[in-house]
């Protein structure tokens, strides 16, 4: 590196010529653009933006010229310096993309390969079937009432006036718990419960009118397990007392449910039946949910879920009979009230197209699995 | 109840193209639940004529006897010819009237016929079965040659050769099958089937019981009725001179068989139509044999009859039965003794008279719906009559019934009627309610009006007085309508169920699900979410499971509540583990060829009591008392939630992405973790040792509840030879804990949460193979004192170097305080006061140390 000299003429100083900083310029931009990779374009940033480059040491020289002389020379270096600067960001920016393209591509992988590694469980879907009927009455203000499953033949029939050795106790074939020691056949008292009923009476016990319960359970028939039939099943009570709720409340709560369960357009229909715990009584009746009626009086689609009926009966229901009342110390006078109630196999059978009762009974987890967590 | 839709239009005359369909809908409007409606006769096509056998020959040469038969059809079969027809049955003889169907003709199920060659000949048609033409048992004589249901068809002789069959035997009819409710007794009868039909249609009915009736007088039957309690109305009468050799018309045997029926003999057919027709049973009793006075009255405890059916019967003392003078001749109500049945027409063998019975007594009674029922129970004999008498039977249409019969003896058995009319009736009230006329307004949230329901309740048979107020006598044939609502549901199913406009009721707010429902749902979910699938059980096992499952001889759960009446002898017993089932479960999933399985059970189980009581039938009439409801929970078994698992095969599947794990006891204990995680409980876990469970690999689960430790389950891997006892697959697993002993007390405290940096320190300590890392974990974070934010075990290992005997338990300690960075010093000093308190508690010594 020259001393100042500040007689020095500009103009003799070789390395600050312009056609000389364009030429170390426009070779070092040609190094940029030849490098190929990130590797080489390093080694071209040392030889020409490095502290040792002709560019750097062009600009050293700058010092060593005259005032008048400074400004212009340093224009020119600065220009070709930042253009320098710009291009090797360029080109940078360039194979850093190259790479990186080339690295995703390696990594790669087969996002279509199975990953079954922990096979997900799943809830019955009896339970969670339930649990949705439950939480359409939840939502409306009632509660989940319990009962036992042994329970006593007077909550299980007395109470919900089923009189002694009518035929409508036998319309349920029950099961009977052996009583203590010296007692036979019947006599225990206790029974597992025929229906989810026995709730109703326990519920009006326990709780000050207005009672709004939903009881969800595991309920118990003498039939052998077939396509059709298990001795073991599942039911939902509601029961609904207050004062003055009318058979016009019953049908509107159950409009409600199906809507809920099954769809805006769905609804009803009560037909007249005998419960010995409810008076008026009714079955009743959804709009078939596979075939909305289609298949009524169109033989070309029938309908196996409704027998071409156009209806699927859900259960029974009726306004609470105000001999059940009087029997748990409630105000017949004073209240009245409805309840229903129904079979939640029937109701996964129809609502997911289940053929065989067996299938919810055996536990097989094919079955099961697909249902998840929710219903 | 089947009702022949023929036979119903003579009670009401429906608009003439009704089908038995539309009729249907009708009923099930007004709440008679007509199951079905069969089509008799629907694809039958004709030629079906009435021909007369000419001549028979006997052919031997096949296996069973074939005849060969030529039957003059007159100008059916268009040329008057006799028509050759093969046939195999042999209840007919020449000069029978039979019927006979003709080439070309469909017999019900898409049976056509043509002439065919068999046996060697060329059949012309066939001679006709009740069977083949969809009847039943047509009840022919000569039944003893091979009658029955499939027995040949031989009509009375008065039949016209070629007269069409098809309309003579009424084969093209509707037949509605009703399921009768037990309220409603009466539509075991034509009748009431009939007036639901009238009131439906609004036509007027004919009612088959107002018939002119003679009074009673002195000169019947004598009867003494010694409970009338019991039998409140009995009504005899006698006719004589029976032709016995008189069959039942077609007509007659048809409507029986339409109704589901057999016809049997002349007298007894008459007594079952009246009773199909008017819901009213009666009983013919053959007068020969009968000796003196009729009675009734309970029966003596042991005495003995035989009834109808054949069987001997050991009497109870509360059963009703009639008796002549010298004991027993029916179950009352129920069904009547083999000793007075009507006899059959039988020709003597040695002169060739005919004989049978001539002089019958009919019996028209009513009895209590109650003791029937009972007795029908006791006996386990359930007839025509005890199904009606239990249900409701009309008191009043006894005279009506007993006239009915007498009339169709005379009529169709050549009879007389004797003079004398027996008519014993206890005295009653007509039953009356008294209702306010809005009544069934209210229930039904709808405003009839008064007229409305006024009328409604005179189309149900009620008389109806009053204003505001409606004092309303019932119908005698109603004994289902006692109470208010009765009648007011009588008024809503006429006005249509169908009609009832759809409102919502508000409750009040209510307080959501408890928190022990939310536990069960979040119990559930949380093993789902591990992968468990689930599995709902039966709860009927056999206690050679409890052998099975190696349990202790003294074990509190080999006691159980036992069922009276269990589906099957092997399995009698509630479950007091859900293990059995689950297990059976997992058994059944790997039997089909799944292997990799995680099953799991929420379910109650059934504990009896020390003190086992019977459950009080207590009365209806009032709320129990406090002390009679806790009388029937302390009757009940103790019954609570348990959770289990069972796990076998790979837990985690082996892949592309490398090795698969198999389920193992530390899955089973960790499932029980993952329970008490979600009820908010502190689990201990320790090992244990329990009858199913590989005593080396079975944790006890343990809580605390107010102060004491309290045993709530167990989980591991399986003995060995339960595993071969119930035949699992090898190193099955299981965890099965009391849910309902989780009970979270309090609610979850926010942890504090420290933002200085944490210092890590790690830490492996030597101890005997034998001492549990729970203990060792324990004296650690005792030992380490509040800067101790986490601890975690990341190894355990054994190997030579550490000498016979021992294992090294490597683990990270996690320190912060929640005010300051802690030094290194710090964060030293404190893992060297755990691993010295572990040193302490548990032996442990420093490795490498």
């Amino acid at each position: 590196m020259s001393a100042p000299n500040k007689s020095y003429d500009p103009v003799e100083v070789e390395a600050l010529k312009p056609e000389e900083i364009e030429r170390i310029r426009d070779e070092a931009l040609a190094a940029f653009a030849a490098a190929d990779s990130l590797e080489a374009l390093q080694a071209a940033k040392v030889a020409h933006a490095g502290g040792t480059s002709p560019l750097s040491l062009a600009n050293r020289e700058i010092g060593a010229l005259p005032p008048q002389a400074k400004a212009a020379a340093g224009k020119l270096v600065g220009q070709a310096r930042a253009a320098v600067g710009r291009g090797l960001a360029a080109r940078q920016t360039e194979l850093e993309a190259e790479r990186d393209a080339r690295v995703l591509v390696e990594e790669a992988v087969d996002v279509t390969l199975p990953y079954d590694r922990t096979p997900a469980g799943a809830r019955h879907p009896l339970t969670t079937i339930m649990e949705r009927v439950a939480d359409v009455f939840v939502s409306m203000g009632y509660e989940v009432a319990e009962g036992p499953e042994a329970e006593a033949e007077w909550f299980n029939f007395d109470a919900l006036n089923f009189v002694p050795d009518h035929p409508a106790r036998q319309m349920q074939d029950t099961f009977f718990v052996q009583g203590p020691e010296g007692t036979k056949g019947d006599e225990s008292g206790v029974v597992l419960r025929t229906h989810t009923s026995p709730v109703q009476a326990r519920a009006l016990l326990d709780r000050e009118p207005p009672v709004y319960i939903v009881c969800p359970g595991r309920v118990y028939r003498t039939d052998e397990l077939d396509a059709t039939h298990t001795p073991v099943f599942h039911q939902i009570e509601l029961l609904a007392v207050d004062e003055g709720l009318t058979m016009a409340d019953l049908k509107g709560t159950l409009d409600h449910m199906v809507k809920a369960l099954f769809g805006p357009d769905m609804k009803t229909r009560l037909r007249p039946n005998y419960f010995p715990f409810t008076e008026p009584s009714a079955e009743m009746d959804m709009v078939c949910y596979v075939c909305r009626g289609e298949s009524v009086g169109n033989p070309d689609r029938p309908c196996r879920t409704c027998g071409s009926e156009g209806w699927i009966e859900l259960g029974g229901c009726g306004m609470v009979n105000p001999r059940v009342l009087t029997a748990c110390g409630v105000d017949p006078e004073k209240y009245s009230g409805f309840a229903f109630g129904f079979g939640i196999e029937r109701m996964l059978m129809f609502r997911h197209n289940v053929e065989d009762m067996r299938d919810m009974v055996e536990g097989d987890v094919r079955f099961t699995r697909p249902f998840g967590m929710e219903i | 109840m089947r009702v022949p839709l023929s036979w119903l239009r003579e009670y009401v005359d429906l608009p003439a193209g009704e089908s038995g369909r539309d009729v249907q809908e009708k009923l099930v409007g007004v709440g008679l639940e007509v199951e079905t409606v069969e089509q008799l006769g629907a694809d039958l096509k004709g030629p079906l004529v009435v021909g007369q056998v000419l001549t028979i020959e006997e052919l031997t040469e096949f296996k069973k006897p074939i005849r060969f038969c030529t039957v003059d059809v007159g100008q059916a079969n268009g040329t008057g010819e006799p028509q050759e027809i093969v046939c195999g049955a042999r209840n007919f003889a020449v000069g029978d009237k039979v019927v006979v169907v003709l080439p070309g003709a469909v017999l019900p199920g898409g049976f056509a016929i043509s002439a065919r060659k068999t046996y060697g000949k060329k059949s012309h048609g066939m001679i006709c079965s009740g069977d083949e033409l969809g009847m039943g048992d047509w009840g022919s004589p000569r039944t003893e040659s091979g009658g029955g249901s499939g027995g040949i068809i031989v009509l009375p002789p008065e039949h016209e050769v070629g007269t069409d069959a098809i309309e003579l035997l009424e084969l093209v009819d509707e037949v509605l099958d009703i399921a009768v409710t037990p309220d409603r007794g009466y539509c075991l009868s034509m009748r009431g089937v009939a007036r639901e039909t009238a009131t439906a249609y609004g036509l007027p009915l004919r009612d088959p019981a107002l018939i002119d009736v003679p009074a009673p007088n002195a000169h019947g039957y004598e009867v003494k009725v010694a409970d009338p309690a019991g039998c409140d109305r009995f009504t005899a009468r006698t006719v004589t001179g029976l032709n016995p050799e008189a069959h039942s018309p077609i007509w007659l045997k048809r409507r029986l068989q339409k109704a589901g029926m057999r016809p049997i003999s002349l007298a007894v057919d008459i007594t079952n139509y009246v009773m199909l027709e008017l819901g009213q049973p009666l009983h013919a009793y053959d007068r020969s044999l009968v000796e003196g006075t009729i009675g009734v009255r309970r029966a003596e405890q042991g005495e003995k009859i035989t009834t109808l059916d054949g069987a001997k019967r050991v009497l109870d003392a509360a059963d009703l039965v009639i008796t002549d003078e010298r004991g027993p001749i029916g179950l009352a109500g129920v069904m009547g003794g083999a000793h007075t049945e009507i006899a059959d027409a039988e020709p003597d063998p040695e002169t060739g008279e005919v004989k049978g019975t001539t002089d019958v007594v009919i019996e028209a009674a009513h009895f209590d719906q109650l003791s029937i029922a009972r007795t029908a129970r006791r006996h386990k004999l359930s007839s025509e009559a005890s199904k009606r008498f239990e249900r409701g039977v009309d008191p009043q249409a006894t005279s009506a019934a007993a006239q009915r019969t007498v009339d169709l003896l005379v009529l169709l058995a050549g009879g007389t009627a004797e003079a004398g009319v027996t008519e014993v009736v206890a005295p009653s009230a007509p039953r009356t309610i008294t209702i306010p006329a809005d009544h069934p307004d209210k229930v039904a949230g709808v405003a009839y009006g008064r007229e409305t329901v006024v009328r409604r309740l005179q189309e149900v048979g009620c008389d109806v007085y009053g204003q505001d107020t409606l004092t309303v006598t019932v119908p005698s044939w109603r004994p289902d309508l006692t109470d208010p609502n009765d009648l007011a549901e009588e008024v809503i199913r006429l006005e249509g169920y169908e009609n009832l406009p759809s409102t919502l009721p508000s409750p009040p707010a209510g307080l959501g699900l408890t928190e022990r429902q939310r536990t069960h749902r979040r119990v559930g979910r949380a093993l789902a979410g591990a992968g468990y699938v689930e599995a709902l059980s039966y709860p009927f096992i056999g206690e050679q499971v409890f052998d099975e499952l190696l349990l202790e001889a003294d074990d509190p759960n080999r006691r159980v509540v036992k069922l009276v009446n269990p589906l099957s002898d092997e399995e009698p017993a509630l479950r007091t583990t859900l293990l059995p089932g689950l297990l059976a479960a997992l058994r059944r999933n790997d039997s089909r060829g799944s292997h990799d399985l995680a099953l799991f059970e929420t379910g109650t189980v059934f504990h009896p009591r020390e003190e086992q009581r019977t459950a009080v039938r207590l009365g209806v009439d009032r709320r129990p008392t406090a002390e009679e409801l806790a009388g029937l929970d302390e009757a009940l078994p103790y019954q609570w939630r348990n959770v289990a698992v069972v796990l076998t095969g790979a837990r985690e599947q082996a892949g592309w992405w490398g090795k698969g794990r198999p389920a193992d006891w530390a899955d089973a204990v960790e499932a029980a973790r993952v329970v008490a995680r979600e009820t908010g409980v502190e689990l201990t876990v320790r090992g244990g040792q329990y009858g199913p469970w590989h005593p080396g690999r079975c944790a006890e689960l343990v809580v605390e509840k107010d102060g004491a430790e309290k045993v709530v389950g167990y989980a591991g891997e399986l003995h060995p030879r339960v595993i071969k006892a119930l035949g699992l697959p090898a190193r099955t697993c299981a965890m099965e804990l009391e849910l309902d002993a989780l009970v979270a007390d309090e609610v979850l405290q926010a942890p504090r949460i420290s933002t200085f940096p944490v210092a890590t320190q790690d830490v492996a300590l030597v101890v005997d193979a034998d001492v549990p890392a729970v203990a060792v974990e324990a004296a650690l974070r005792e030992g380490a004192g509040e800067l101790l934010e986490s601890l975690r075990l990341f190894d355990v290992f054994t190997g030579e170097q550490l000498g016979e005997g021992k294992k090294s338990l490597a683990y990270a300690l996690r320190f912060r305080a929640a005010d300051r960075t802690l030094t290194v010093d710090e964060a030293s000093a404190a893992r060297d006061a755990a691993a010295a308190l572990a040193g302490e508690r548990t032996g442990a010594v420093v490795r490498g140390a």
